[in-house]
């Protein structure tokens, strides 16, 4: 079921008929899990952690052309996105990379709204959407370019339309609803992403860019990957209410879906993309899920949380549930989870072989794209620069 | 008519209003640029003549009115954008030094961001509190961005489209107590280069390097000087990042003696930069150590005591004389 942050909006209560409501929310009790909790936030929910697929009224219209196929590549997508995020972790502990942050439990949110997006909408990620970008095609060896540290981005975003990794956190959700005005300006039918986390929700740009995204009714779905903890910090040191409600305060439909349910993210998205399209302006979409992991390789987890929080979390694996599901309530054999094991070790393999074979960038990269213009300081150090390096030459000719 | 007399406002207002005309892609950005026409009524008009949809009125937040600029910029608009004060920047300087700035090189130049970023700063206009700082040397110390400020009327035309032209994001500086001041525009004239020095007057005993609204002074300080017989040349530098070392090198070789003057806070101050510089250039041509007049390093006082914290006419005259004693 769903729960709508702007019960009292047109364009909410236009999205999920009260009707509707009512008899997604009778489904929904009878799912487990996060769902059930009683006196917090429903989820919309699609696929139960058992997995058990449950009716939704309001989002099942979403996902009806997803086959036991489609079901199939999406389940694929989560476990190539582990395996290559478990190979970078890997290489980051064998000192190939500086440092890693792990999607670990967070690839249904990210291959549920990646696979939800168009060829031509545009993707502004922080740093940990691997999985989104393996959705939009972006060859996941070019995100450990600035891990390794050869480069601070180094991919062409316009190529995918996934733009670089943001650092600074919330500063992409005002370039997200800048470039969703510029869509808008185009008279194009074309959906950003923002994605951002929990910890991110606290920033100032953020609240500015829902200001703006609304005020301009700019084509813009806000992605906040709530893992529930931004570093050491829970997210009630974050926020007093749930964060999808922040929602209603701009004046924009916000919904809360369970993180781990790759179809029901896919559907929630897939809703949030078609009201941008039509000119309804932003959603804000919470994915209430967990990051398994460390914040990055250089934390440890085991300071700051308990091992029954995990230990809870895990029962709730996105890869497994639909792997529950796969194998009980659709035709597919062993050799299909075989075969995609062998893949995902390919891909990890490759990931290593790339990643190894990553060259230390020329020395004179540092001042190269500095202005696309050129600039005079630039010029006369990198001159100067050139100048002794060369004298090393000299020296050892 | 191609030559207009017309303050510096106008001119700027002129130059958006041609630069909106000539590019599809240019918007207008800020807050009250719309109906209002800005604080300074420097968007007067355009609004009106172009739409809400290219001049654009934004929410009271800077960080937000440069953040969505990028994006647009990224989605190949080229957006203008107003921060209403010198001190207003603040909140948007994350977004402007963190993005702005390094977009182009993350994206190995895949990606441009041609943002302009206006900025009426200064003192001298008897405001309150946060209106009228100088903070350009904050600025030009941030790899990736370009900063300008006119001192008169024809840059302030020519030089704001050759930064909207510009594929680097420009941090435009306009010396807004010379808004008023009138001169020559010549909208059909080939403009120089938006990064070169000007001579604003010849003079052969001490150089005056300034920018900006201290170049009306300097101006002023030189006439003075000459009714005591001292030859003052004034070189307008006109770019702050970069600076046309060049330029200033050969004045200072031509007459051995600099004084850097501006608002800011002589304190790692750009003047520090030009003095520097000047001495690793041209040592053996100075006669006197390099000198700076500027804003002390204190906040910007209450209106009250402004003309005793900014260099005006005796205390750019008193350098010049400390200059010549050497």
């Amino acid at each position: 079921m769903t729960v709508d942050s702007a019960d009292s909006t047109a364009a909410a209560q236009e999205a999920q008929p009260p009707r509707k409501r009512a008899a997604a929310k009778k489904s929904a009790k009878k799912s487990t899990g996060t769902t059930a909790a009683k006196g917090r936030p429903e989820l919309v929910q699609l696929m139960t952690p058992e997995g058990k697929r449950v009716k939704n009224a309001a989002y099942d219209k979403y996902v009806t052309d997803i086959t036991d196929d489609a079901l199939r590549d999406l389940y694929r997508d989560m476990v190539m996105a582990r395996r290559f995020d478990a190979e970078a972790v890997t290489l980051q502990r064998q000192g190939e990379l500086g440092l890693w942050p792990s999607l670990l439990g967070q690839e249904a949110a990210q291959v549920g709204s990646g696979r939800a997006t168009r060829e031509d909408d545009y993707v502004f990620p922080t740093y940990r959407e691997h999985g989104v970008a393996w959705c939009r095609g972006v060859d996941p060896t070019k995100l450990l370019g600035m891990f390794r540290g050869v480069n601070n981005g180094g991919w062409d975003p316009n190529s995918n339309n996934f733009q670089l990794y943001t650092i600074v956190i919330g500063s992409q959700a005002l370039h997200a609803t800048g470039y969703a005005m510029g869509v808008a300006k185009d008279g194009a039918d074309s959906a950003v992403v923002a994605y951002f986390g929990d910890g991110a929700s606290s920033q100032g740009d953020v609240a500015e860019a829902f200001t703006f995204s609304a005020v301009y009714n700019a084509p813009v779905v806000f992605f906040c990957q709530n893992n529930q903890w931004a570093i050491s910090e829970p997210t009630e040191k974050q926020t007093r209410v749930p964060l999808y409600q922040r929602a209603q305060g701009y004046g924009f439909p916000g919904v809360r879906v369970d993180g781990n349910d790759v179809l029901a993210v896919l559907a929630v998205t897939r809703w949030a993309l078609e009201r941008a399209r039509n000119g309804e302006g932003p959603t804000l979409v919470e994915a209430f899920t967990y990051r398994m992991g460390a914040h990055t390789t250089s934390d440890d987890p085991t300071k700051y949380r308990a091992d029954e929080e995990r230990a809870s979390w895990e029962a709730k694996d996105p890869i497994l549930r639909l792997r529950t599901y796969l194998e009980a309530q659709t035709d597919t054999d062993e050799g299909f989870f075989a075969e995609l094991d062998a893949e995902a070790e390919a891909l990890g393999k490759r990931v290593r072989d790339a990643v190894r074979a990553m060259p230390d960038p020329d020395h004179m990269a540092i001042f190269e794209n500095v202005y696309a213009d050129g600039h005079a300081l630039v010029d006369e150090e990198r001159a100067q620069f050139a100048a002794y390096q060369a004298s090393f030459a000299e020296e050892g000719a | 008519m191609a030559v207009q007399k017309l303050p510096i406002a106008k001119a700027i207002n002129e130059s958006l209003r041609t630069a909106l005309e000539s590019d599809p892609k240019v918007l207008v950005m800020g807050e009250d640029v719309g109906k209002l026409g800005g604080v300074f009524r420097v968007t007067d008009g355009l609004q009106k003549d172009f739409g809400e949809d290219r001049v654009i009125d934004t929410p009271l937040a800077e960080s937000g009115i440069v953040g969505t600029a990028i994006g647009l910029a990224l989605r190949g608009y080229r957006p203008v954008v107003e921060i209403q004060f010198d001190g207003f920047v603040f909140p948007a300087y994350d977004q402007i030094v963190t993005q702005l700035a390094k977009m182009h090189a993350r994206a190995l130049g895949k990606v441009k961001v041609p943002v302009v970023v206006r900025i009426p700063y200064g003192g001298g206009i008897g405001a309150v509190e946060h209106h009228s700082e100088s903070p350009e040397a904050l600025f030009a110390h941030v790899a990736g961005l370009k900063v300008v400020t006119p001192s008169n009327s024809s840059d302030a035309y020519w030089m704001l489209q050759q930064a909207i032209q510009s594929d680097d994001p420009v941090i435009f500086f306009e010396p807004k107590r010379r808004y008023w001041d009138k001169g020559e525009v010549d909208t059909e004239a080939v403009p120089g280069d938006l990064h070169k020095a000007v001579v604003a007057r010849e003079g052969t005993d001490v150089t005056l390097v300034a920018y900006g609204p201290m170049v009306k002074v300097c101006l002023e300080a030189a006439a003075a000087a000459q009714e005591e017989g001292k030859s003052i040349e004034v070189l307008d530098l006109r770019s702050i990042s970069p600076v046309d070392f060049d330029a200033v090198q050969r004045s200072a070789e031509k007459t051995r003696r600099v004084v850097v003057v501006h608002e800011a806070p002589v304190f790692l101050g750009s003047g520090a930069e030009i003095a520097a510089r000047i001495t690793e250039r041209c040592f053996y041509h100075l006669e006197a150590p390099v000198l700076r007049v500027g804003g002390y390093h204190a906040p910007y006082p209450p209106a009250r005591l402004e003309e005793e914290y900014l260099p005006g006419l005796d205390r750019v005259l008193d350098a010049v004389d400390r200059s010549l004693a050497y």
